[in-house]
């Protein structure tokens, strides 16, 4: 086995190892994901922890994948929006968006379905003010909010009613 | 025009249903591909160098510091644009690159490809441009009246518009005058500019993959400065992150072009939240004055106006901005007598042109404010006042065009007033400090908190104006039961995929519909932009899809022994509705196409004389707002409670869909009020970046309470109207007369700062 000299390092992304090769160590982990690894799910809209469109997952935090250096991600377990659930098998969060009309051009939806995610996990049933507050480092500038405060709200029921 | 039949049928995926995205599931899912996302072998990075300078004089480019950049491939300026030097929708005033001068911060000056973006980066600074530093021209006023010299060959002045309609002579026992000045706010959508560009082998031609509003009008622009037949360049429409009007002008299209077929290579372009700020054009900041004349009674007798729109460096859309606000300065009132005079200038600030409401934000703005300043000074309710001038279907603008729109301007105002407001108290029934002005600051104090209420009601054209034919065009294809449906309508977020098959299931009795790719291979769409593609793409799809309709029932005539005139299609069956016989449309399409395009056209219109008289526009809608507000007046902050909104929407073809753009457009209303402007200081961009300036958040954005109003509108294909921009235009005035309401004080300035609440 030849081992490529240009390996930099070694990232786990939605429970696979994935190796990064020929990187500048300077990279965000949001670049290293869509230029290097090719997940393009997670956009990049302000560069500066605004707007939450690149929000991922590292050991189960949810942080913005353009402040965090890649580099700085080796040996801890990522989840990105392709990770969520498979291609064409939506899970009840992305489906919920979609019937409650969250979505428009989409941009910020990524994000938004991993900070869902998030919160549904830490707080099964928030509150509409907490859904606000937990929600408000992601911006949305097409919906207004209030179609994805409906589909998360949609889903916290939809939990409830499943157990 | 309208199918009544069609208004009963709410078939999960028909017209009136609330039907879901196409493309909702990629989109959750981060499978749908932006413009930004896309790539190809051996692409390289594009990236642009900028003017720091307002205004300045390029004395020397010297780019031989990029070539010595690991990984650089090309670098190119003015000199390597083959064909126009200079571009833009209306008047083609704005460079390439500058080479001789630069006019705003931002502005393009050289470009470079590479390997890496941080190439890119390194070569942009390895780019030596020196520079005569010029006094720039920041103050509008100073182009209106002539006192600075020309700072571009075409002069200072775009366009300059009368109005003058009736008697000039009249003054009211009742007059009321302000003065009224808005900022300069941004489209911010989140899917940043981004381009792929692939040259054709040997430099023959290009294909741009771009998140753009208006494919066809890019494709002129793009190819006249490549030096390109239209026919070399190809676009097609990569996935868009919001628009909003920011996407209708060109930012990096040419530039990824010229990069791709200097290198022969794929180029990607994708600019920066900093870059984006500067590079595309923003809503025009505006002063206006207003003088309304009334009767005791409120009555309008005359308005008087004058507008100053600030356009920045280039033209773009500015002189359409211009006639949008100047003509709509009588609000949805009737008013038989006006003088308005209005300037579009050219100034060394961020160029401006087409946003959300174009032009009649800034009208709306003032013209609300005016109508409180009336009802005060008669002793009405602004209600009162305001349903007194309710415009009608037949009263005549100020323009001398009568509306023949429907205008249910009272049925507004009155639903809106029937509907209960809000019954949580100040801070809510639980006390929540979220529910505070200031929110998550926890600063407010509950005992200080006022409390206010305001309303706004405006009138909104649809389509292009002043002789413009912005026909679209669809192209529809029937076989084996399946609709083939291809546009070059740019969907932007607004949902016109979803519509385009709904139209397509009703008159085709089909339910499956493939939508095509949407690029430059079929007939101009037009923009998406001015609340037109419902009417006027969807007038393209649905005559489209009639003609099909109607070879389809010809063929079913012929083999039948049937009056084509007796078919009719119910749920998926052509049926006849003399025989009764019933024949499934897949069955009536088995082994046969039948393949139609169609242009859809709304009516003539005309340019406006030197009295600002003429038939300018093509149809109107109208809304109207009311807005509650929590207002801290010690600190200056606003807490947006609800807002409420009554729309005129003519008939409601996805009722989700409609809620999604009014609940949107009620956003970035609320934004212009109380927080989002982009500040220059002479000429320097301070806050281009989302940490400076604020967006509504989860937590900034107040409920919304929608009403609709369904009045089928005769002149349109399916009788529905466009419903985008009438809910950003009249909530930032009802926000302002609630915060107005609560303090009492004048606040004649969008946004709101706190210091206008606390020292104004």
């Amino acid at each position: 086995m030849s081992e490529p000299s240009n390996l930099v390092y070694t990232l786990h992304v939605n429970g696979h190892a994935s190796d990064v090769r020929d990187a500048w160590l300077g990279e965000s982990l949001l670049y290293v994901l869509r230029e290097r690894l090719g997940l393009m799910g997670s956009k990049g809209a302000c560069e500066q922890g605004e707007c939450g469109s690149c929000s991922v997952l590292v050991d189960g935090e949810l942080v913005c994948s353009c402040l965090v250096l890649a580099a700085g991600a080796v040996g801890q377990q990522i989840i990105t929006i392709e990770g969520v659930a498979p291609a064409g098998a939506p899970s009840d969060v992305q489906q919920a968006f979609v019937d409650a009309g969250a979505v428009q051009c989409g941009f910020c939806t990524p994000g938004l379905i991993m900070a869902t995610h998030s919160l549904l996990e830490r707080s099964p049933e928030p509150t509409e003010y907490e859904i606000r507050e937990e929600l408000s480092g992601n911006i949305c500038r097409c919906t207004g909010y209030g179609r994805i405060i409906e589909a998360v709200q949609r889903v916290a029921v939809a939990r409830r009613g499943a157990q | 025009m309208i199918d009544t039949a069609l208004s009963a049928d709410v078939r999960a995926g028909r017209l009136g249903h609330s039907t879901l995205r196409p493309d909702g599931v990629a989109k959750v899912q981060g499978t749908f591909q932006f413009s930004g996302d896309l790539t190809a072998d051996g692409v390289l990075w594009g990236a642009t160098l900028r003017s720091p300078h307002p205004y300045a004089r390029i004395v020397r480019i010297d780019v031989s510091g990029a070539w010595k950049i690991t990984g650089v491939e090309a670098v190119i300026t003015a000199d390597d644009v083959p064909g126009v030097m200079t571009y833009g929708l209306i008047d083609q005033d704005q460079p390439v690159f500058a080479s001789d001068v630069v006019r705003f911060v931002g502005e393009p000056v050289a470009a470079v490809a590479a390997n890496h973006p941080d190439a890119c980066r390194r070569a942009l600074d390895a780019i030596v441009v020196e520079y005569e530093v010029l006094q720039p021209l920041t103050d509008p006023e100073k182009a209106v009246d002539g006192s600075f010299e020309a700072i571009h060959p075409l002069g200072n002045v775009f366009r300059q518009q009368r109005i003058v309609r009736g008697d000039q002579t009249i003054e009211g026992p009742i007059v009321v005058e302000g003065s009224y000045e808005l900022g300069m706010q941004d489209q911010a959508f989140l899917g940043l500019e981004a381009a792929l560009a692939v040259p054709d082998a040997g430099g023959a031609g290009v294909e741009l993959h771009v998140a753009t509003q208006w494919l066809h009008e890019d494709r002129k622009q793009i190819a006249a400065c490549l030096g390109m037949a239209d026919e070399q360049v190809r676009l097609v429409l990569g996935g868009v992150g919001g628009a909003f009007g920011a996407r209708e002008d060109i930012s990096l299209q040419v530039h990824t072009c010229l990069l791709a077929l200097r290198t022969s290579r794929p180029v990607r372009m994708a600019y920066s939240r900093q870059e984006s700020f500067l590079g595309h054009v923003h809503r025009h900041p505006c002063r206006i004055t207003m003088r309304h004349h009334a009767d005791h009674d409120g009555r309008l007798l005359r308005v008087e106006a004058r507008f100053v729109f600030d356009g920045g460096a280039y033209a773009s859309t500015s002189s359409a901005v211009l006639v949008n606000g100047i003509t709509h300065a009588q609000g949805p009132y009737k008013c038989d007598n006006a003088t308005v005079d209005g300037w579009a200038v050219r100034t060394n600030n961020l160029p401006c042109g087409a946003m959300r409401g174009f032009g009649v934000v800034q009208a709306c703005f003032a013209h609300e404010a005016q109508m409180d300043k009336l009802a005060a000074a008669v002793g009405l309710d602004p209600l009162e006042v305001r349903l007194r001038n309710a415009m009608e279907t037949g009263d005549r603008l100020i323009t001398g065009q009568v509306v023949e729109s429907v205008a249910p301007v009272a049925r507004l105002i009155r639903e809106l007033a029937a509907m209960p407001l809000p019954s949580e108290p100040v801070g809510g029934h639980d006390l929540n400090p979220m529910r505070l002005p200031g929110g998550a600051g926890r600063t407010a104090d509950v005992g200080n908190v006022r409390r206010g209420i305001g309303w706004a009601v405006s009138i909104k054209n649809l389509m292009y104006s002043e002789g413009f034919d912005d026909y679209s065009t669809a192209r529809v294809r029937l076989a084996d039961g399946i609709a083939t449906v291809k546009f070059a309508t740019a969907e932007v977020g607004q949902g016109f995929v979803t519509l385009a098959g709904q139209i397509a299931r009703s008159v085709l009795g089909v339910d499956e519909v493939v939508l095509d790719q949407i690029d430059t291979q079929v007939g101009s769409a037009g923009s998406t932009s001015a609340s037109r593609q419902t009417w006027m793409s969807g007038g393209a799809v649905d005559g489209a899809c009639r003609l099909v309709r109607e070879r389809m029932f010809e063929r079913v005539a012929t083999l039948h022994g049937l009056d084509p005139l007796g078919l009719v299609i119910e749920g998926t069956e052509v049926v006849d509705t003399v025989s009764g016989l019933r024949l499934e449309v897949s069955e009536a399409t088995a082994g046969i196409e039948f393949d139609e395009t169609f242009e859809h056209h709304h009516r003539p219109t005309e340019d406006l004389d030197e009295f600002g008289q003429g038939n300018c526009h093509t149809a109107f809608a109208f809304a109207a707002h009311r807005a509650v507000v929590d207002v801290d007046p010690e600190l200056g902050l606003v807490k947006v409670v609800e807002v409420a909104t009554v729309q005129d929407i003519g008939r409601a073809l996805n009722p989700l869909s409609i809620t999604g753009q009014i609940e949107g457009g009620i956003a970035q209303g609320v934004g212009l009020a109380v927080m989002e402007e982009i500040i220059q200081l002479n000429g320097h961009v301070k806050n281009a970046s989302f940490t400076d300036y604020l967006l509504p958040t989860f937590l900034d954005m107040p409920d919304v309470v929608i009403g609709l109003v369904e009045e089928p509108e005769p002149q349109a294909p399916l009788g529905a109207k466009g419903v985008g921009e009438p809910p950003t235009v009249s909530s930032t005035p009802a926000v302002v007369a609630a915060i107005r309401d609560a303090i009492g004080k004048d606040l004649t300035r969008v946004p709101v700062r706190p210091t206008d609440i606390v020292f104004g």
